[in-house]
């Protein structure tokens, strides 16, 4: 019965799912060809790319901003239905959300390919991109408001028709999700919508580079957590099922959800701890509270292994390390998101230099940094997105898997292509090569960046290759799988429920978000309200690229 | 909330290692002698060449191996482009930019900073071995961007150059 009122949503979800995939898949292979450039072997040229930088910004874009919004509002609006057991509250907003995330990728991607905002994804100005740049990413994130508001009305229909009962645990976590994000997103959306658009028509005629860095990392930190937990929602109540296990504990997770939505926003001037225009002591103060972050992680990290571990030991591993063996590692869904599992661990380790106060320093803006978020979100993130297509796509399209021992090794491909590439690139940086760098053509490479160089362009065409191989097991899937399966999403069992808890963790979702806006008010007001006594609005646009 | 056993074990030893690290942020910022760039006062990046110290870039010695550059960033160069300082200069470098975002890295120092129009950003390095440096513009600031470097040559002391003279 369910399944047929989910229908007209589910169509939506697999489209915004198609998008997010279609990305990606262009995303990727710029990355291969920023990888190669690095041997001096220029494939942007060869397909009529103006330079480096525009394939850049195709692949930041493509790959941080579009997939993962997209797959998120896909990933999450099926979730929330199954977790339910009931349609998306309106069949309206569901088809909003796919056109606005359709409308943004189309202006925005056609602006990035006319080379008329050759900016970054972080778009900083007073670099000054074409104004349907800005619109297209604009109507990115209200396609994930409109998300927002579909779950929060859909869980809200759901609590008057159960009163008094705790809202089933990945609905909720859904919801975490999506209100820690719309919090967290109004820094980039006042940022785009009050500073860049009208600068960029021309209405205004300059603008404030260091206020626009600011509003864009009180977003910057907290979106990283926006992509991570998705992942955790399947590392949590999806992956024990998967590999024949159970979830922990349900208040536990709660809490874990209630912690990132506490302290993954007010954190974001660790992004800017060389920036002139940030006093001292703020930079001290998030720099400390950044901590607390990796807590819930570490968490985490214990409840998804004990759960893991339970499994290979059912199975009959033995030993210390000996259950890891036993698990079902021909299934590519579950390979995917233990691996991707090992990447964010190593990806965490480089994390906690990232973060701290004086190393930072050293690896500020050198390539360190994207060694470190390709372990992090190029794989925590990437691979577990990739491990759950390999149940939603067939569970949406009712077409079995086409080659699962193909997606096995798409993922081990990518994991040892990643270890390599992010060797190179932290290597890189400890020896001061930048970051953002058209590297064949720059003028002053040191002979420390030879071998780093090296190891990223072969790991990236390992990585490549993995990706490759998941793109064709998802073509042969779409056109060449002639079985029809039903698969259903994997929910797991509960060992503690949430009844043995407190309210305060299950229900009470309003009192977290008061102290959230508290937190924002302390470490962001002071330093907000001394700023504006003072702006620096003297920059007029340029496109010098 | 009912905890496994061995959670609990494991939440304390993470809240401790957060302690930790918490407090060691807070010794190296108050105690340790880190030092994050500090704001450097605000500037119009149109009329730089009528507001000291920006008219006259350059470097100027202000005490006994304490020097100063004063610097602009502009697509693609940093202005002056060479520098020379004796070995064993504490060098601060007073920089701003004329147009984009730019970045300030000396591989190998501490001397990491961004440059944004409008702020001025300062940054205090040491240069306890001789031979060249390089700065480089680690932010992207345009199609040039790779392109965007300086020089510092730090230059062994009149002693030194004796010294290693007589060696050979
Ligand atoms: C074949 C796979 C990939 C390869 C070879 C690759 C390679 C690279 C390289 C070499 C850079 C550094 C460019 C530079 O600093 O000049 C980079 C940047 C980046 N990559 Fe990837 N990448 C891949 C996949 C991904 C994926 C899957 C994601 C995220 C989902 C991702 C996210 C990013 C981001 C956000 C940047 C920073 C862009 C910027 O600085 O503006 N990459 N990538
Ligand atoms: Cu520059
Ligand atoms: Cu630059």
């Amino acid at each position: 019965m369910h399944a047929q009122q989910f229908r007209p949503h589910d169509r939506f979800v697999l489209w915004q799912l198609y998008i997010a995939l279609a990305a990606v898949f262009l995303g990727v292979i710029m990355g291969f060809f920023q990888a190669l450039e690095r041997m001096n072997i220029d494939l942007f040229k060869v397909f009529g790319f103006a330079s480096y930088y525009q394939g850049l910004t195709l692949h930041g874009v493509l790959n941080v901003l579009v997939f993962t919004t997209a797959f998120i509002g896909a990933f999450l609006t099926y979730v929330t239905m199954r977790s339910l057991g009931r349609p998306m509250a309106s069949y309206r907003l569901t088809a909003l959300q796919f056109v606005l995330m359709m409308l943004g990728v189309v202006l925005a991607g056609w602006k990035m390919l006319d080379n008329s905002s050759t900016v970054l994804f972080t778009f900083y100005p007073p670099l000054q991109a074409h104004p349907l740049f800005y619109v297209g990413l604009v109507f990115v994130v209200l396609s994930s408001w409109v998300t927002f508001l579909n779950i929060a009305l859909t869980v809200r229909a759901w609590q008057r028709d159960h009163p008094g009962e705790t809202v089933p645990l990945q609905a909720f976590l859904s919801l975490v999700v999506y209100l820690m994000w719309f919090i967290a997103s109004l820094g980039v959306a006042s940022e785009v919508l009050v500073l860049l658009i009208p600068w960029s028509l021309g209405w205004v005629e300059r603008t404030d580079p260091q206020l626009a860095r600011t509003l864009f990392w009180f977003t910057g930190h907290a979106i990283v957590y926006f992509w991570l937990l998705p992942a955790y929602i399947s590392w949590y109540t999806m992956l024990p099922k998967q590999v024949g296990s159970k979830l922990l504990s349900d208040p536990l997770t709660r809490l874990v959800f209630l912690m990132f939505l506490l302290f993954s926003v007010p954190v974001g001037f660790h992004h800017q701890f060389v920036d002139p225009g940030v006093p001292v002591m703020w930079k001290t103060i998030h720099a400390a509270l950044t901590y607390a972050v990796f807590f819930p992680s570490m968490i985490t990290f214990f409840s998804v292994i004990a759960s893991l571990e339970m499994a290979g030991r059912a199975r009959g591993g033995q030993g210390l390390f000996g259950w890891i063996l036993k698990l079902p590692w021909n299934d590519p869904s579950v390979t995917a998101q233990l691996l991707a599992g090992i990447g964010f661990m190593f990806g965490g380790i480089s994390g906690l230099i990232n973060a701290s106060y004086n190393l930072n320093q050293v690896v500020h803006n050198t390539s360190f940094v994207p060694g470190h978020f390709h372990l992090t979100v190029g794989t925590g993130v990437f691979l577990s997105y990739l491990g759950i297509s390999y149940w939603l796509i067939p569970a949406l399209t009712g077409r079995k898997l086409w080659q699962p021992r193909l997606g096995v090794v798409s993922s081990w491909l990518w994991l040892i292509g990643v270890s390599i590439f992010s060797r190179g690139q932290i290597a890189g940086g400890l020896e001061g090569m930048p970051r953002r760098t058209w590297m064949a053509a720059a003028t002053y490479v040191l002979d420390a960046w030879r071998i780093p160089n090296m190891m990223t362009a072969v790991g990236g065409t390992l990585m490549f290759l993995g990706a490759m191989s998941f793109f064709t097991v998802l073509l042969g899937t779409l056109f060449l799988s002639r079985e029809r399966v039903t698969v259903t999403m994997p929910v797991a069992d509960i060992i503690t429920p949430p009844e043995a808890a407190s309210p305060i963790f299950t229900r009470q979702l309003g009192l977290w978000v008061a102290v959230l806006v508290v937190l924002i008010m302390i470490t962001y007001g002071p330093y907000m309200i001394s700023y504006f006594s003072n702006p620096a609005f003297v920059a007029r646009g340029l496109r010098v690229w | 909330m009912p905890i496994e056993r061995f959670e609990k074990v494991f939440i304390w030893i993470s809240l401790l290692l957060l302690e930790v690290f918490f407090v060691a942020v807070l010794v190296a910022a108050f105690f340790g002698g880190i030092q994050l760039p500090a704001p450097g006062g605000l500037v119009d990046p149109e009329q730089l060449a009528n507001t000291p110290p920006f008219d006259q870039p350059g470097v100027r010695q202000v005490g006994d191996g304490q020097y100063e550059v004063v610097m602009i960033a502009q697509t693609w160069q940093f202005i002056p482009g060479e520098i020379r300082v004796p070995v064993g200069s504490t060098v601060t470098f007073r920089i701003t930019s004329r147009d984009v975002l730019h970045g300030f890295l000396i591989p190998n120092t501490n001397a990491n900073v961004m440059l944004v129009p409008g702020q001025v950003s300062e940054v205090t390095t040491r240069f306890d071995k001789p031979g060249e440096y390089r700065i480089i513009c680690h932010e992207y600031c345009g199609i040039g961007h790779q392109t965007m470097f300086a020089r510092i040559f730090v230059e062994p002391t009149a002693s030194e150059t004796q010294a290693r003279a007589q060696e050979e």
